[in-house]
Parts: C-alpha cells; sequence; structure tokens
C-alpha cells in the first residue's frame, strides 16, 4: 500500500516538475503546494471516513445518488470546506510573503490558481472518494481502510494537476 | 447535540482544524520557497518533494497508528527497552531505508525518460537515501513524543496523534529534503 501511494507521489512530482516555468513565472506558488496538497488529503480523506461511518450506521442509502440528503450534506460541506480554505491559503500564503518582503506574485493571481484548483480537484475528489466507498461498500470491503489510501494515492495527484491547471488559466490571462 | 448531517454543522465541526493545519503547511511551503532556485533548476529534485511529503506523513501515522493500539491493548510502556516500542521504531526505520533509495530512482528515470536529466543518478538516490532515514528516525521521535502527550493529558491517542503527526511530518519532510540537497548537489 505504501508502495502504491509512492507511486502516485512519484506521477505527483513529474507534473511538479514539469511547472518549473510557472513556478518562477508566479512567485509564491510553491509556498501554497504543500499547504493545498494537505487539505485536499484531510477534506476529501474527512468526507470519505463520514461516509463510511453512514454507511456502517446504515443512515446512508448504499445506492450511489445524489438524492440522499446526508450524501448531498457531506458533499457540499466538503467542497465548500475544500474551496474555502485553499482561499485562506492563498490570502494568508500572500500576508506571510509580504510581511517577510519575498517576492510574491499579486493576491489576484494566487487566489485565482487556489480557486480554480479548489473547485476542479473538489469535483475530481468527490468522484474518486463517493465512487471508491459506495463500490467497496457494496462489495463487501470496509470502506473505512479503503477510503484513506485512496485520497493518499490520488489526492496528490489531482491536487497538483488542478493547480497546474489554474496556474496556466492565470498566465493565459494575463494577470501575472 | 448538533445536527452531524447537515452542510453548516460539518463545516462548523472541521474548519477551524482545516485553517489551523493550512498555517502549519504554509510553514513548510515557505520553507519549501527558499530552495525555490536549486529545485526548479533540477527537476528530478521537484519530483521528489510530493512523494518525500507524503511518506513522511505516511510513516509517521503508520507508527503512531501502530503506538495508539498498542498504547489501547496496554502492551506499551514508555522505556527505551519496551520491546514493543523498539520493534516498531525499527520497522519504521527498516520501511524508510528500503522505500526511499527506490523512490530515488524512479524519480530520476522518470526525469531522464522526460529528458529534463542534469544530475547524475547517485545524487539523487542519495538526497532521496538521507532524507528517507533521517525522515524516518524524526518520525518515530514524533510519533513516540505525541502518543506519550496523548497519555500524560489523558486524551485518546486514535483522536489527536495522527493529524498532528501527520502534517509535523510534512513540515519535517520539506525541511529534511533542503537540507539533504544543500548537503549533496
Amino acid at each position: 500500500m505504501l508502495a502504491l501511494s509512492a507511486l502516485g507521489g512519484l506521477f505527483s512530482g513529474v507534473v511538479l516538475g514539469g511547472m518549473e516555468s510557472e513556478l518562477s513565472v508566479i512567485p509564491g506558488l510553491l509556498v501554497l503546494v504543500p499547504a493545498l496538497l494537505a487539505t485536499r488529503g484531510n477534506v476529501y480523506g474527512s468526507l470519505g471516513a463520514r461516509l463510511a461511518t453512514g454507511l456502517h450506521q446504515g443512515l446512508v442509502d448504499p445506492d450511489v445518488s445524489l438524492a440522499d440528503d446526508r450524501v448531498r450534506a457531506a458533499v457540499t460541506a466538503a467542497m465548500a470546506n475544500g474551496v474555502a480554505v485553499s482561499a485562506v491559503a492563498a490570502v494568508l500564503g500572500y500576508g506571510v510573503l509580504f510581511a517577510l518582503g519575498r517576492p510574491a506574485a499579486p493576491l489576484p493571481a494566487l487566489l485565482v490558481v487556489a480557486l480554480v484548483a479548489g473547485v476542479l480537484s473538489g469535483i475530481g475528489l468527490t468522484v474518486v472518494v463517493v465512487v471508491a466507498v459506495f463500490w467497496g461498500f457494496r462489495n463487501g470491503m470496509n470502506p473505512d481502510t479503503l477510503a484513506g489510501p485512496v485520497v493518499t494515492t490520488t489526492g496528490d495527484v489531482i491536487g497538483i494537476a488542478t493547480m497546474l491547471a489554474g496556474a496556466r488559466l492565470v498566465i493565459a490571462l494575463g494577470v501575472v | 447535540m448538533p445536527d452531524e448531517w447537515s452542510i453548516e454543522g460539518i463545516v462548523r465541526a472541521t474548519f477551524p482544524l482545516l485553517v489551523g493545519l493550512t498555517l502549519v503547511e504554509l510553514g513548510s511551503g515557505l520553507v519549501l520557497d527558499t530552495g525555490k532556485e536549486v529545485l526548479t533548476t533540477y527537476p528530478s529534485l521537484l519530483t521528489l518533494v510530493p512523494v518525500t511529503i507524503g511518506m513522511a506523513g505516511n510513516l509517521g501515522s503508520v507508527l503512531a497508528s501502530r503506538l495508539s493500539t498498542a498504547f489501547h491493548l496496554g502492551t506499551l510502556d514508555f522505556a527505551a527497552d519496551d520491546d514493543e516500542l523498539a520493534g516498531n521504531a525499527l520497522a519504521t526505520v527498516a520501511l524508510a531505508v528500503t522505500l526511499f533509495p527506490a523512490v530515488g530512482v524512479g524519480a530520476w528515470a522518470v526525469q531522464f525518460a522526460l529528458g529534463g536529466l542534469v544530475l547524475p543518478l547517485g545524487t539523487v538516490v542519495l538526497v532521496a537515501a538521507a532524507s528517507g532515514v533521517a525522515l524516518a528516525v524524526l518520525a518515530v521521535a514524533v510519533a513516540t513524543a505525541a502518543t506519550y502527550a496523548a497519555y500524560q493529558f489523558g486524551l485518546d491517542p486514535d483522536d489527536v496523534v495522527i493529524p498532528v503527526v501527520t502534517n509535523v511530518c510534512d513540515v519535517l519532510g520539506v525541511v529534511v529534503l533542503l537540507l539533504a540537497v544543500r548537503a549533496f548537489v
């Protein structure tokens, strides 16, 4: 399991390695990388754990459906948390860099990257987590042991790839 | 009791912790930013960043989870000659010694295939292996200290130790990786 997670980590590393030009054009972006990646793991790992608990308690119907009020609330809350914390990370990161007198891209640029990455990775990870947890449960697996590794392995890859998408968008829009 | 399955209830329960953890991670981002020149010059080092951060957190949380279980089972006492503690600590270091050089080879091979190669294989493997071993030792120290502190304060180690250890190890992962880069590149 650790080796698989290392492989996922290497893959996201490749994407990060290919981002060197974006990292140079948008100073301060590198500061956000650990915070945004950890947020993915924390938010969507907890979504997986919550859905798993709901399935175990019989509160959530094992048919995959967003019509279920509890599933919808859990997913919406995770998306809201993920996007809001990404924005907080951008603002705080910019503030700290500014206070230290270190080079930083304009706040709107960092904010757009964080928000684009937050929304896109939120959609991607919600799909991955919901499918893995429900599929696992219906096939007799314990969704609790499934959700954690699935999120750690895919979270970094999706997190970095969506940050790259956000960075490309910011550069294309001419914000930096 | 607030509704655990309402949007507001979930956000209220988790948002403050998320902001706190973000502050810790921004610390690790700032450290990473100080090494930006060398990292962007050699993409194979940049490739090591997510995997080192991730594995450091993994090593710490696996050990913390084992120590928490041993603690609940009553088989753990915090003495230097405690078999349970020594065995788990040794297993964590052994895991790092096997896993990290492989990660270094992987990072080098991928950049070689992409044509982004600047650093020799030996250097990348050395950086990965050295950071891995140092991180394993630190993860053992952090996980043991956090489990012990939870025990002293009467907290359930399962609730507090894992998030603390995972995020502290994330920060240490970046610091150690940059120190290894400074030492060997």
